[in-house]
C-alpha cells in the first residue's frame, strides 16, 4: 500500500511553490460533467486534460467541471476561458483531440478552430 | 451508460448538489451479487421530492426539465434483477442527522449487468472537481477490500495542499490501483 509518508513528502514540496501559482494569470479548461456529458462519454477526456495538464506542468491552468453546458447532443463540450480572450467551446470531444487542444490552444493561445462549436455545427 | 462506475459519478454529483460535507461510496461485491451504496449528509429531499425523483421528469437542473441520473442507475439495477431504494432525511426535520442514501443492488451474473469498469477514474475524478468534499470509497470483494478516505489524506496533507492538486491526485490513482492488484 502506498505510503501516507509520500502525501507529506508532497506537502512538503508544495510549500515552495503556492506562491507560485497564484501570482500567475489563469486558464480555466471547463468539463461539461452531468449525465448527457458522462454518458457522452466526457470522463475520458476530462481524465486526459488532467492528466496532460499535469504532465506539462501547466501551473497556471485549471481544469474544472461544470453542469449540463444546454446542448447535450454535442456532448462532451470542453470550455477554454484565457483572459482577455472570447471563450472556446470544444464539442463531441475525445480523449484523442486534447493534445492538439494543450499545445496549439492552452500552450500556444490559437484556438484549435476545426473542433470547435462553430465548425462542428457549420 | 456503458460502465457502472459512470452511473457512479453521476448519481455522486446529486449529494455535491446536495453540499454535503462526506460522501460514502460502497461497493460490496460477493460472487454473484453487488450492493452499491452512495450516502451523503447533505441537505436530503423532502417527502414529496423523494416520491417523484426516480420520475425521469423531474430533476433538480435548470437547463431542462428532464434528469436522468437516478432513472438510468435504477435501469441499471432492474435490468439485473436487482433493485433501487432511496432514503432520505431533510435538512427540514433534522438539521444534524440530514442526508440521502441510495441503495442499487445488481445480479452480476445476470447477463444484462454492466461491467463496473474504470471506478478508479470515477473516484479521482469526483476529488479532482470537489477538493473541498470528503469522500469514502470503500470496494469489497470476495477475496480483497480496496479503501480510501480523504480525510485521512487531509490529515496528512494539512490546509496548504488541495486534494485536487497534480501531485495528491496521481498518489490517489497509484494507492487505488496498487490496492486493487492492477
Amino acid at each position: 500500500m502506498k505510503s501516507l509518508q509520500e502525501l507529506a513528502a508532497i506537502r512538503e514540496r508544495m510549500k515552495n511553490k503556492v506562491a507560485l501559482r497564484e501570482a500567475n494569470g489563469d486558464i480555466r479548461i471547463v468539463v461539461g460533467m452531468a449525465t448527457c456529458g458522462i454518458a457522452a462519454g466526457a470522463r475520458p477526456v476530462l481524465n486526459a486534460l488532467v492528466e496532460a495538464v499535469s504532465k506539462e506542468n501547466l501551473e497556471n491552468v485549471t481544469v474544472t467541471q461544470t453542469g449540463c453546458i444546454g446542448m447535450c447532443r454535442l456532448e462532451p463540450i470542453v470550455e477554454v476561458f484565457i483572459p482577455d480572450q472570447e471563450r472556446v467551446t470544444y464539442v463531441k470531444m475525445t480523449p484523442d483531440k486534447v493534445p492538439e487542444i494543450i499545445e496549439q490552444h492552452i500552450k500556444g493561445g490559437k484556438p484549435v478552430a476545426k473542433y470547435t462549436i462553430g465548425a462542428v455545427e457549420a | 451508460m456503458k460502465e457502472l462506475s459512470l452511473n457512479i459519478l453521476d448519481v455522486a454529483k446529486n449529494s455535491v448538489k446536495a453540499e454535503a460535507t462526506l460522501i460514502g461510496i460502497e461497493l460490496i461485491e460477493t460472487e454473484t451479487t453487488l450492493l452499491l451504496r452512495i450516502r451523503d449528509n447533505g441537505y436530503g429531499m423532502e417527502p414529496d421530492f423523494l416520491t417523484r425523483v426516480l420520475d425521469p421528469f423531474s430533476t433538480t437542473r435548470t437547463t431542462r426539465k428532464v434528469g436522468l441520473g437516478l432513472p438510468l442507475l435504477k435501469l441499471a439495477a432492474e435490468q439485473t434483477g436487482g433493485t433501487l431504494s432511496i432514503a432520505s432525511v431533510p435538512k427540514s426535520a433534522s438539521p444534524d442527522a440530514c442526508g440521502t442514501t441510495v441503495e442499487a443492488f445488481f445480479h452480476t451474473d445476470h447477463m444484462d449487468f454492466t461491467p463496473i469498469g474504470d471506478i478508479v477514474s470515477t473516484v479521482v475524478l469526483l476529488i479532482q472537481g470537489n477538493p473541498d468534499i470528503d469522500f469514502r470509497f470503500v470496494h469489497t470483494m470476495p477475496d480483497k477490500e480496496v479503501e480510501l478516505d480523504t480525510r485521512d489524506l487531509r490529515a496528512v496533507l494539512g490546509d496548504e495542499v488541495p486534494l485536487n492538486d497534480f501531485a495528491v491526485l496521481n498518489w490517489i490513482t497509484e494507492s487505488l490501483r496498487e490496492q486493487y492488484g492492477s
